[in-house]
């Protein structure tokens, strides 16, 4: 099952400079364990106690995943997950 | 329909069906044409109601001067409204804005002061706040912290949407001041307790992104995510394909931040039509494209041309 997970600039020393890579896995957290396992240290950065750290957001097929179920939310082949520093307001 | 002024014209926009773009017979798409309001855009909702709001609270009074951090719209729609009513009116924006908008806000006599480029509306607003205390007498209606903003969208766009479609499941609008998103979203739900209510993101490229820092991140004061069922965040790509197709399949004519718009309408359709779902979801058409012809994101020969031609530029 192929995921692809797009990598913001403050992360891409784990990933050799790289904006996308692949991963798998039936849900969010087993989706970090898994880029963790070939990114040692990524999964310290978007996780703490088992809960998605306070600045990070992450989006499910461009839906933030803290709307769906957060780390627990349920993957399928194809996705796409972006991974974003937290960053709020807009231009009016 | 006929009104009184122009200012009185404000709002009653047509609610249109999206037959191409709609996923099935039971799950339709909708479009609220708020480029037909008397400037262009949504924005002379919150702009004429927090002024008249004002007025009543005695904050508002003839020979006053209005004061604004705005890139856009908003300023656009409070300088056309203060010409009318007799006030003076000075918009603070970053200095990197287009000559079209400094244009639009001069024709209706706003005073112009830059804020510089870097930190964008986030350094608008902090140059405006510090006039605010230089100037106690200038009135700043401070759309990202007014109520009134919300208000105008709770008294007016929302029971426009329910009169006209009774039936509503879902409401997707961009997130900005967030003051649709709340206005709407809390008069629906009190009316459609089930009513979905999704915000649209505007996501930038990494160049973008650059000039801020994750301290920076502004949170509107008016924002209050009880009221979001969900929350997308869209990419410059995804809003400019769905500008383009919104043109060329449905003949809509729309800024690009409608595209971010239409994209989470999209897939939130996507999802109620894979579970089977009958949906009735209504999105912000929150301009329309004039202000962004000289991007040349319309004539692009392909939607990749279009992307590139955006690369680094805000759009909403």
């Amino acid at each position: 099952m192929a995921i692809e997970v797009r990598i913001p600039t403050i992360l891409r020393s784990y990933t050799d400079g790289k904006k996308a890579v692949e991963g798998a896995g039936e849900t969010l957290s087993e989706l970090f364990a898994d880029l963790d396992a070939r990114h040692p240290g990524i999964r310290e950065r978007l996780v703490e106690d088992g809960e998605l750290r306070r600045f990070v957001n992450v989006y499910l097929n461009d839906e933030d995943v803290r709307f769906l179920d957060g780390i627990g939310t349920k993957l399928s082949d194809g996705d796409s997950v972006t991974i974003l520093p937290a960053v709020a307001g807009g231009m009016r | 329909m006929r009104f009184d002024s122009p200012l009185a014209a404000v709002g009653h926009t047509p609610l249109v069906r999206l037959p191409r773009l709609s996923p099935s017979e039971s799950v339709r798409i909708w479009a609220k044409l708020e480029d037909r309001n008397p400037t262009g855009s949504v924005k002379d909702r919150p702009a004429l109601f927090m002024i008249e709001q004002a007025e009543k609270e005695g904050r508002l009074a003839p020979g006053a001067t209005i004061l604004e951090p705005t890139s856009g719209n908003t300023g656009i729609s409070l300088a056309m409204a203060a010409r009318l009513k007799g006030y003076r009116i000075v918009c603070v924006m970053p200095e990197n804005t287009s000559e079209e908008r400094r244009q639009l806000l001069a024709m209706w006599g706003a005073e112009i002061i830059s804020s510089p480029a870097a930190g964008g509306s986030n350094t608008a607003v902090r140059v405006a706040k510090e006039l605010a205390a230089e100037h106690p007498d200038w009135v700043m209606l401070y759309q990202y912290g007014n109520p009134h903003n919300a208000g105008a969208h709770y008294a007016t766009t929302g029971p426009e949407i329910l009169a006209d479609l009774p039936s509503v499941t879902h409401f997707v609008a961009g997130l900005g001041t967030t003051g649709t998103l709340m206005g709407v979203g809390r008069y629906l739900r009190e009316h459609r307790p089930d009513v979905r209510i999704i915000a649209a993101e505007p996501r930038y490229d990494d160049l973008v992104y650059g000039l801020r820092n994750l301290d920076e991140g502004f949170v509107p004061e008016l924002y209050d995510a009880s009221v979001l069922t969900s929350r997308y965040s869209v990419g410059s790509a995804d809003a400019v394909a769905r500008t383009r197709e919104l043109l060329a399949e449905e003949g809509i004519f729309a800024g690009v931040s409608t595209g971010a718009a239409l994209h989470a309408a999209l897939g939130t359709a996507r999802k109620a039509d894979r579970a089977g779902e009958e949906a009735d979801i209504v999105f912000i058409v929150a301009d329309g494209g004039w202000k962004y012809l000289s991007t040349g994101v319309y004539t692009a020969a392909s939607t990749e041309e279009a992307v590139a031609r955006l690369h680094g530029q805000l759009w909403a």
